[in-house]
């Protein structure tokens, strides 16, 4: 009887839990509508969602990560250290081989390396060495920062010209006026989202998640799982890192400053539970573009100081995090 | 003898709609050591947790020094000297020990805690317990039996009038026993009435003064100790009609086809062995915390292991429950909440959750899961007001019969069924001793190990014993009684004679 009546007053809560986070993209989007005409313009929102990419992408991998039950607080300084080396090595080719398209490729082909081996040492710690994933990557993240400090020596790591210039339509073109990182990013979300809705490996994540007793009951193999969420993750730092290169085409100790934070952010918002066990990669996207919309609504309007940028989104992130409680303690 | 102290007249609990106690009228009184004896869900528990005012009696009364009285909680009951040493240790691991014995009511000189003093008085309480812990050290680092006995210590400290210990030498050995035989001996001169819970018969004729059996929530006899031999007891505690609960048994005598050998899991299980044949229903029958679920887990390469296991002739690798469930074997735990099923998570994601590869790569093919749901809840009789609801949210009952459907959904030959029906009514545990029965006549294996001896007797052909992490015995054919099992369970000797097959 109970759990009849139940089920019938929860239904339309958690309908309106699952569409929160769209609503509140729709309703930023009427506000900058109404504040500023030129929100809407096409160059606004194409330079919106190029810089969004990069947070984007990792925000994908991250997504995987919590839903499992764990947690990746390194992949900005990851990404910065990945960015650094993938500089230096290219540099480094660009003397011995000449400029070129191989040293281009050379590159990308060492910054997934690097990312997926970063993401490796990041879950074999975890799932083997048992390391709680917070200290851990805790750990990791000053180890990257301070790998890239020291490779950049303190300052600033740059592409070369010739290079530069080579590499830059990676991050300024595109196709159909829609600039690559906004397509790399379109095509990792939905392949994301099918990946998390669709595959064994995705309703293994959400398992572990749930209760990682029961999954390893039911034969799934949760240690292998895990540290696949990490690869990921790190790959998807790798190729969030192919496409930031060319943009600003240097790197340096401040480079991915507080993205895992966005990243985290972007997935909590999106619906997914911090504590693991659901997981959404549709709801990240969504999270990503709240987070990035309030900078660039504060930037276009004089309503309130960009200055106060951080803080619109810390109330938002608070309200994200109220709103799941809420769900929790109904279930 | 004086009047009781604390007592039950009449008292009922019902959990839901599901009654536990039938009426017990029970009564401890001052100097006396009375034992409370039973089954595993028996109501032993239940009872002392109305004495000492964790739970609220649905009907009848409890009277304190002759008055009627309702605890508003165990603190009160506290207040008035009535303390329960709990089985499961109730103490805050990262304290020390001297925290532990004064937590709540910590000694204080002025506005600041007196660490001294609550450090000499728990010295002194432990030696007097002949524990050498050291008073400072944290909790989490001292034995088990040291725990034990800084439970003890705390209730020492709380000038109990009425002591309830339940199963407090589980963990002792015989020289520990002794000790706090000591202790009881001593705590009867000084006037304090204790409860005295254990599954050890021989502990209960020494120690007890009075020993009260119940059987199904159902006050059975009670009598001087003096007055009864362990037989008796063991009688009255088992001494019940089997209904035709039970489908008929299939007696099989194929051939091996589950061999484990020497299984050790250090600390837990000791060297045992056992062989299933085909069409077999096996029981393994012991107390709980006798390594019974231990060994079916490693069996079924959820533990490390040593020993060999061997599913039709090949050996089963240690700790691989996937090889294990792709050679035919799989395991329903009796954990169903903590290790059975995702209890957020929708009846279809739990039902394909150990098979998902073969329902579509690299995409889940929803179609065909929906598919298996069908065939599951017609196959198992689920009853499930909404497709899409939480497992969380169905009972007992149909959790189990889901949790069963996703342990078959992999068309196992052997099965091994830990605890089939706890927690569950009556209706749908004739249910699922069917469905096991006809598992059997399908030509499939089955182990089922279960605390309820009826269960073990009603749908085993042959019953393996485990005590101590040992197997202490086999009964088959006649001899499976509840008498013979209990007998092994307990440890006691002279049941030999029923090992004839």
């Amino acid at each position: 009887m109970t759990t009849a009546t139940n089920t019938l007053t929860r239904r339309p809560r958690v309908n309106l839990t699952v569409i929160a986070p769209l609503v509140a993209l729709l309703v930023l989007i009427g506000i900058g509508m109404a504040l500023n005409p030129n929100f809407l313009s096409w160059a606004n929102i194409t330079n919106v969602l190029a810089r969004s990419a990069f947070i984007g992408i990792i925000a994908i991998g991250m997504t995987f990560v919590i839903t499992a039950g764990g947690l990746d607080l390194s992949v900005g300084s990851m990404a910065a250290f990945v960015a650094g080396l993938m500089i230096l090595s290219m540099n480094m080719l660009t003397e011995s081989m000449g400029p070129g398209l191989p040293v281009i490729f050379a590159g990308i082909a060492i910054a997934l390396a690097t990312g997926l081996a970063a993401g490796f040492i990041n879950g074999i710690l975890i799932t083997r060495a048992g390391i709680e994933a917070f200290i851990l990557t805790l750990g990791t993240m000053g180890i990257y920062r301070s790998l890239v400090t020291w490779l950049a020596d303190g300052g600033t790591l740059s592409l070369g010209f010739e290079m530069r210039e080579m590499y830059r339509p990676v991050y300024y073109s595109g196709v159909a006026g829609i600039a690559w990182p906004i397509i790399v990013f379109a095509v990792l979300a939905i392949l994301g989202e099918i990946t998390m809705r669709h595959t064994a490996f995705g309703r293994h994540c959400a398992a572990i998640g749930s209760n990682e007793k029961v999954a390893r009951y039911s034969s799934v193999a949760v240690l292998r799982v895990r540290l696949a969420t990490y690869v990921l993750l790190g790959v998807l730092v790798g190729i969030a890192v192919v496409m930031y290169v060319p943009r600003l085409g240097s790197a340096s100790a401040t480079t991915g400053l507080l993205w895992e934070l966005e990243a985290i952010a972007a997935v909590i918002i999106g619906g997914t539970l911090l504590k693991g066990g659901f997981g959404r990669v549709w709801g990240t996207v969504v999270g990503v573009l709240i987070l990035s919309l309030i900078g660039n609504l504060l930037n276009l309007t004089d309503f309130v100081s960009p200055y106060l940028n951080g803080a619109i989104q810390g109330v938002v992130i608070i309200l994200a995090v109220v709103l799941q409680r809420n769900t929790g303690a109904a279930r | 003898m004086s009047g009781a102290i604390l007592a039950l007249e009449g008292v009922t609990k019902s959990f839901g709609p599901i009654e536990v106690l039938h009426g017990v009228d029970f009564a401890l009184h001052p100097g006396e050591v009375h034992a409370l004896i039973g089954e595993n869900g028996a109501g032993k528990s239940t009872t002392m947790k109305i004495l000492a005012g964790y739970l609220d009696p649905t009907g009848g009364r409890v009277t304190f020094e002759g008055k009627p009285i309702t605890f508003t909680g165990s603190d009160q009951a506290e207040d008035l000297g009535i303390v329960m040493i709990h089985q499961e240790f109730n103490l805050a691991e990262h304290l020390s020990i001297d925290q532990n014995v004064f937590l709540g009511r910590e000694l204080k000189r002025g506005l600041l805690l007196d660490h001294k003093a609550m450090r000499v008085r728990t010295a002194e309480l432990l030696s007097r317990l002949e524990c050498r812990a050291d008073p400072g050290a944290q909790v989490s680092r001292i034995s088990v039996p040291d725990k034990q006995m800084v439970e003890i210590a705390k209730a020492l400290s709380r000038k109990a009038r009425v002591l309830i210990m339940d199963e407090p030498t589980a963990v002792l050995t015989e020289k520990e026993t002794e000790i706090l035989f000591r202790q009881i001996e001593r705590l009867r001169e000084e006037g304090v009435a204790i409860l005295y819970t254990s599954h050890k018969l021989g502990e209960v004729k020494r120690i007890a003064d009075r020993v009260t059996v119940l059987r199904d929530g159902v006050m059975v006899r009670s009598d001087r100790t003096a007055d009864v031999t362990e037989d008796d007891m063991a009688t009255a505690m088992v001494g019940r009609e089997l209904s035709d609960l039970f489908p008929p048994k299939i007696t099989a005598h194929g051939e091996p086809i589950l061999v484990a050998e020497s299984i050790t899991v250090p600390g837990i299980v000791h060297d045992a062995s056992l062989t299933l044949h085909k069409g077999e229903v096996l029981g393994i029958g012991g107390l709980v915390g006798s390594g019974r679920t231990e060994l079916a887990e490693a069996i079924a390469g959820l533990r490390p292991r040593q020993g060999t296991v061997r599913l039709n002739g090949a050996e089963l690798p240690a700790g691989q429950v996937a090889q294990a469930m792709r050679a035919g074997l799989a395991y329903l735990t009796e954990d169903r909440k903590g290790a059975g099923l995702l209890l957020e998570k929708t009846l279809r994601e739990n039902l394909t959750l150990p098979l998902l590869e073969t329902f579509g790569r690299p995409l889940i093919d929803h179609k065909r899961e929906e598919a298996a749901l069908d065939r599951a809840i017609a196959d198992f009789a689920i009853k499930a007001p909404d497709r899409g609801m939480a497992v969380g949210d169905l009972s007992g009952g149909n959790q189990q019969k889901l949790l069963l459907a996703k342990t078959l959904l992999s068309d196992p030959q052997v099965v091994i069924i830990d605890e089939p029906t706890r927690g569950i009514d009556i209706g749908t545990k004739q249910q699922i001793y069917s469905l096991i029965a006809q598992l059997a006549a399908e030509g499939r294996s089955i182990i089922v190990i279960s605390s309820e001896m009826p269960e073990l007797i009603g749908l085993a052909s042959r019953v393996v014993v485990m005590h101590a992490g040992r197997i202490a015995g086999e009964l088959s054919g006649d001899a499976v009684t509840e008498r013979g099992i209990v007998g092994l369970a307990m440890g006691m000797d002279g049941s030999s004679k029923d090992h004839a097959a």
